[in-house]
Order: C-alpha cells, then structure tokens, then sequence
C-alpha cells in the first residue's frame, strides 16, 4: 500500500518523526535544567510507531494517549509552541498550564488527553468511538497504551464493549518491552495481540515498529475496518524507548541490557526512514533541510515558552464547574 | 539509634517484617528492583540489603499493571495465611482497585461473620506539592475514612514510620499507610531495634496552652515552623499529630483543644469531608463549651491540583496560612473582643 503514498505524505511522516525527536530531546534538557518542573517520559526511539499510527488516523479523528505523551499530540498534528509552555506551566500552555507533561490535550487536533494513570484513557477513546458511532459523523478513534497497560481491566473492559457494539476504535498498544524496570514478559501472560481473538476482532502485531511505513499500514488497514462498519482492531507494535522510564530517573538497577539496548539503537526508525526516503530519490539536501526546519520549530516553541507569563495564581480556580464558583 | 530518613525507616520496618515472619511478603510494581527506594539497601541488585536477594522472588514479588487484581489477590492471600505489603507507589493508583477496597478489603470480615482476618498493609504516598500534575498529587485518604473496616495510618515522622508500619503489618485488620512524599526526606535518630507504635495513639509533637493545632502528615512539619513563629508572638501552640487516622485518638484531641480551648486543623487534603472536616464535628459535638472561639480548618481548597508551579504553590496548608489561621482564632477569642468592644 506505501509504495503508492506521495513523497509530500512520506515527507510529512518524517518531518513528525523529527518533531517528537526534536522536541523530546529539548524537553529532557529542559528537565535536567530544572526548567521543566517535575519528569517528562519521552517517545525518543518510539517514533515511528507514534507517527505511523497518527498519519493513519484523519485530522478529524480523535486519540487518547498515556504518560509518554508528547509524541501523541505531536504526531497528529499539534504546534509545537503551545505544548511545550504547557510542559513549563505557562498561561500560553495547552491547557493554559493546569495539564503539564502527563495531561496534554489539544482538542483541535482530535487529541483527547494523555494521562498519568495508566490504562485510564482507554475506555476514552472507547467513548469517542461511541460517539462517532452514534452521530454517524464517520470519524474514528484510537488509543495509545502501553505493554504495561495491557495488564489494566480497562482494555479488556473496553475491547469487550468495542467488539459487541463494533465501535470504530484502534487499540494502539506500543510495546517498547517494559513498563519502567520491568520487562513485559515477566508479567504478560501469552501474547498481547492474540487476546483479541477472544473478544472476536481482528488483533495484529507490527514485529517490526521502527518502521514507519508497516505501523501506517497495520494502522491504515484498521482505520478503514473501523470506518467502513467492521468494528474494533487491537495493534500491538514492538518497539523500544531510547531513553530511561522519565527524564533524571536514575535506577541502579541494570534491568535493561547494553547489547539489547544497542540492537535498538541500530534501528534507529529517523535513520530508517530516511535511508528509506534516499532509495525513493529523495535528496540528501531537502533531508537536511527538513532537519533545520524542525530545529527551528522546536527553538521558537521555546522562544515563545520563555516569552510567556505564568498563569495569574487565580487561574487555579477556573475551569472546574460550568456554572459553579469555587473558593480558594 | 541512628539517623534514618522517612523512606529509610520504612525500608527498615519492611526488612524486619520479613525477616520476623515468614508469611509476609511484599508485592507491587517495580519493586524487584526497588525503584521507590524501600526494598533494598543501596540502588543496586548487588548492593547489601537489597530484598530480592535477601528473601527471593517469592516473597519479593513484581506485579503487572493491574491495581484492582493486585489489591483483590492480596486480600484473598491475606485471608488464606499471608500478610501481604501491598506497595501501591501512587496514592492515586487507589481508585483503580475502589471495588477491592470497599466491597472485598474493607467489608468481607465483617459479612462473613468474622470468619475471616485481613492482615495486609497497603502503602501508598501523596506526591503533592512536586508539580505531578492532577492525577499524581492526590491525597486521598479521607475517602478511605469514610469506609468503616479500614484501619488508616498517616505518619509524618521518621521515627512514626517505622513504629506504624510495625504495628500495621502486626494487625489482622486492613490498614491503608499515606505517605507525603515531601516528607520521605526528612531526618532523624530513629530506634534500630524492633518497637511498634500503637495504631489509634496520636503524638504531642510540642506542648502549648493558648491554642491547639491538630496537623496531619504533610502540614505538620508547617505547624512546627508556624509554632515556633508564634512563639516569638508570645503565642504559645500545642501540636497534636493523630498519626492514625482510623481510629482515631480522639481523647488526646479533645483534652489539648479543652486545655487550649482553641483549635485549628491542618491538612493536606480537600476541605469537604476531610479529616479536619471530621475533627471539627468531633470537638464541636464534644467539648462545645469548652470552645472560646470558633474552629478553624486549613486545607486545601475543594479544587483539583494544578500542574504550573505558580498555581500550586498555593493549593495546600504552609506555615504563613497555619499561622495566619492561629492569629485569627486568637483574635476572635470572646473574652479579647469583650475587652476590645467594652475599651
Ligand atoms: C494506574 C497506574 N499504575 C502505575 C503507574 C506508575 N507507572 C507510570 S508509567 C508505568 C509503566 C507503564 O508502562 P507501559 O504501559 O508499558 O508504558 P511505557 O512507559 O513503557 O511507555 C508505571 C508503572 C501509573 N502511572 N498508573
Ligand atoms: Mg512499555
């Protein structure tokens, strides 16, 4: 099916690839820098799994997403600007400041909201789908989760309301092989994608989801499924984090061995595609040039970060309730 | 004795439970590998102390995600022979295993005609105050209080951590542990020997006579320096620390704050229905007469927590707004405004 994509389309998937790249790699700076309060999680190294299964989805499609948040909204689509003074705090954030790192959402793009809990933003998504199902407004809905996620009620909660109401829902699960220091297949019964033969959909799994183009095909073909009737599609995309759990998280523990880590590093999905985009004739200049204009996107979403105020300390108490008034 | 901090005396209360008892065994997520620091000695797999290999994978047991299985299992084990540590990291991964909690932990004792026991401790920390953003700076536990069969311990010293920890893992009754995790750091001498604190016993942090302070986990380190402000005011504060929550040491609340007669409550938690909700009903349907002026409470306000660090610096209890609410309680004592109104 990619051998038909136009070049602008591969372009634009690579240009996405190196804004979470970019951005991911300016935020852990920004953290060690005490720049950023708190952590961020980073979907360095994961790529091409984010921005295959987002190039999949419509503008008008919607997306919840977890902890490892920044790539989400980034792949479908978001300005860089306003996430990034989201992850400072500021007024001009996001969510004007109230979300943070975990809990970014840009509903403009159909990104519905990371969360911090892990497994909660399923059953989200799930309800996404149910709306579009029911107003017949023909989007479709897919949630991000990790392999450790796979292991929360909620998606099988969720898989199983999908499948016997045939919601047009994707579960996404990126599985970078461990949930913080534990490894999935310490803690995961059988295989992720094989579970979703017992709720009666279809469930593949993207073995190689360093590329960006099997993870958009895998994704595509579920998109269509969902849009054309057919129901819910679980996806399970081996991949890997690049980086620690969070950013300045120091485990003593060697959980992660070197020569694993480095067969990844190997695949790198940025190099990949672009040796990729080569081979399609694509010239090494329009590469370079690309890569300059993603490092000037990420220097003016922190240009913009750094001339914003912080939110008025009032702003705390606005947007709990519609119509309700509470005191500080 | 030796200088332990909060996290410390935790491990510690943890490692002499294992090895004193062979039925108590600790489960949770990330805790082979030690990765919130109270299951082994230093950070690494091979370094002294380090649980995994002190007790095995059997008793040191890595969970997968799954909050509402890992709370159900442990009550299940509990009421077949085990005494489970639950460790839960996040107090707000809680809500994940409500059902557990409410319909299995807390209530099966009591259906099944005290057939059964439930020895587990669940542990948990509030990581309020650190900019984690809305979902991971809950403090929930006047939720857990609201549900009888829990037994809850909120310990805001080294020394207290250790002791109720000891005494919640000896107790065949459930018992939920919130941590602050502002307080993980703090330091002090703590008894390297083995000693319980009684749950249900709360600690005179410091002696006073004009006003009372009732501080729970996070908010009493604030009351300490808010006291120590008054009394260069001439403001003389009694501090009393619950340290449990259920049940709860009701007697040493109502003799400080009929000593004092005046009393402020300060905690971390939200204003409706808190502890400090549940205390001021207390000392008001109790020792009214003895009140000279009205309750204050000192909580965070009924709003969920911002992630900007300038907006939630101001979410809970400090030291300016503790003392703030004594200088107010002072001033609307009856006896000085009859004094001001008859002037
Ligand atoms: C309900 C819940 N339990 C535990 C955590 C703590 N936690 C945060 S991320 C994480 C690991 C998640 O692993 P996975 O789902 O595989 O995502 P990954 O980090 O690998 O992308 C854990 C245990 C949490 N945030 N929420
Ligand atoms: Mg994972």
């Amino acid at each position: 099916m990619n051998a038909t994509l136009p070049i602008e389309t591969l372009l634009e998937m690579q240009r996405r690839m190196l804004r979470i790249r970019r951005f991911d790699e300016r935020a852990s700076k920004m953290v060690k820098r005490g720049q950023i309060p708190g952590t961020v999680h980073t979907s360095i190294g994961q790529e091409a799994q984010v921005v295959g299964s987002c190039m999949a989805l419509g503008e008008q499609d919607y997306m919840s997403g977890n902890h490892r948040s920044h790539g989400h909204p980034i792949g479908k689509g978001a300005p860089l600007g306003p996430l990034m003074a989201e992850l400072v705090g500021k007024a001009t954030g996001v969510c004007k400041g109230k979300g943070g790192s975990l809990h970014l959402a840009d509903f403009a793009v159909g990104s519905l909201g990371e969360s911090g809990i892990v497994g909660s933003s399923i059953p989200i998504a799930t309800g996404a789908a149910l709306s579009a199902e029911v107003l017949g407004n023909g989007r479709v809905s897919l949630a991000f989760f990790g392999d450790g996620a796979a292991n929360q009620g909620s998606l099988y909660e969720s898989m199983n309301m999908a499948g016997v109401w045939k919601l047009p829902v994707i579960f996404l699960c990126e599985n970078n092989q461990y949930a913080l220091s534990t490894p999935a297949h310490t803690v995961t019964s059988g295989v992720i994608a094989e579970r979703a033969a017992g709720f009666g959909m279809e469930g593949v799994r993207v073995e190689d989801g360093q590329s960006v183009l099997a993870v958009y095909d895998a994704v595509s073909t579920a998109v269509s499924r969902a849009r054309e009737g057919g129901g819910p599609t679980l996806v399970e995309v081996i991949t890997y984090r690049y980086n620690e759990h969070s950013e300045g998280l120091r485990l003593g523990t060697d959980y992660r061995d070197a020569a694993e880590r480095s067969t990844w590093l190997d695949r790198d999905p940025i190099v990949l595609f672009r040796d990729h985009l080569v081979s399609r004739g694509v010239s090494a200049d329009t590469l370079d040039a690309l890569e300059a204009e993603v490092l000037a996107e990420v220097d003016l979403a922190v240009a913009f970060t750094n001339d914003s105020p912080y939110p008025e300390p009032s702003a705390a108490f606005e947007d709990l309730y519609t119509d309700v008034e509470v005191a500080a | 004795m030796s200088v332990m901090t909060y996290l410390g005396a935790i491990g510690a209360a943890q490692r002499e439970a294992m090895e004193a008892d062979e039925r108590v065994i600790i489960m949770g997520e990330d805790v082979e590998a030690n990765v919130y620091g109270t299951t082994g000695g230093g950070k690494s797999r091979s370094s002294e102390g380090d649980f995994l290999q002190m007790f095995g994978k059997k008793r040191i047991r890595n969970t997968p995600i799954s909050e509402e299985g890992i709370v159900g299992a442990a009550a299940g084990a509990a009421m077949t022979g085990l005494r489970p540590i639950v460790d839960l990291s996040y107090s707000s991964f809680l809500y994940m295993a409500m059902d557990q909690f409410v319909n299995q932990v807390a209530k099966n004792r009591y259906m099944f005609g005290g057939q059964a026991s439930m020895p587990v401790v669940f542990r948990s920390a509030m990581f309020y105050g650190l900019n984690t953003g809305a979902h991971h700076s809950d403090r929930p536990y006047p939720m857990f209080m609201n549900v009888p069969g829990l037994k809850i311990i909120a310990p805001a010293s080294p020394s207290d951590a250790k002791g109720l920890l000891r005494a919640a893992i000896d107790s065949d009754d459930p018992v939920l542990t919130f941590e602050a995790v502002l307080l993980w750091g703090l330091k002090e001498e703590v008894d390297d020997n083995e000693y319980r604190i009684p749950l249900g016993k709360a600690r005179t942090v410091r002696e006073g006579t004009d006003v009372t302070i009732v501080a729970i986990s996070g908010s009493v380190p604030e009351a300490i320096l808010a006291a120590q402000d008054l009394e260069d005011e001439g403001v003389s504060v009694e501090i009393i620390d619950p340290r449990t929550l259920v049940p709860l040491d009701t007697r040493a609340i109502l003799e400080s704050t009929a000593k004092t007669g005046r009393l402020v409550i300060a905690e971390p938690a939200h204003r409706t229905c808190g502890a400090a909700a549940e205390i001021s009903a207390l000392v008001a349907e109790e020792i009214f007469d003895a009140l000279r002026a009205p309750i204050v409470r000192v909580t965070a306000p009924d709003m969920q927590i911002p992630f900007s660090p300038s907006l939630e610096k101001q979410m809970y209890p400090t030291r300016a707004t503790i003392g703030d609410a004594v200088r107010r309680v002072l001033d609307s004592a009856p006896q000085r405004l009859a004094a001001e109104i008859s002037r």
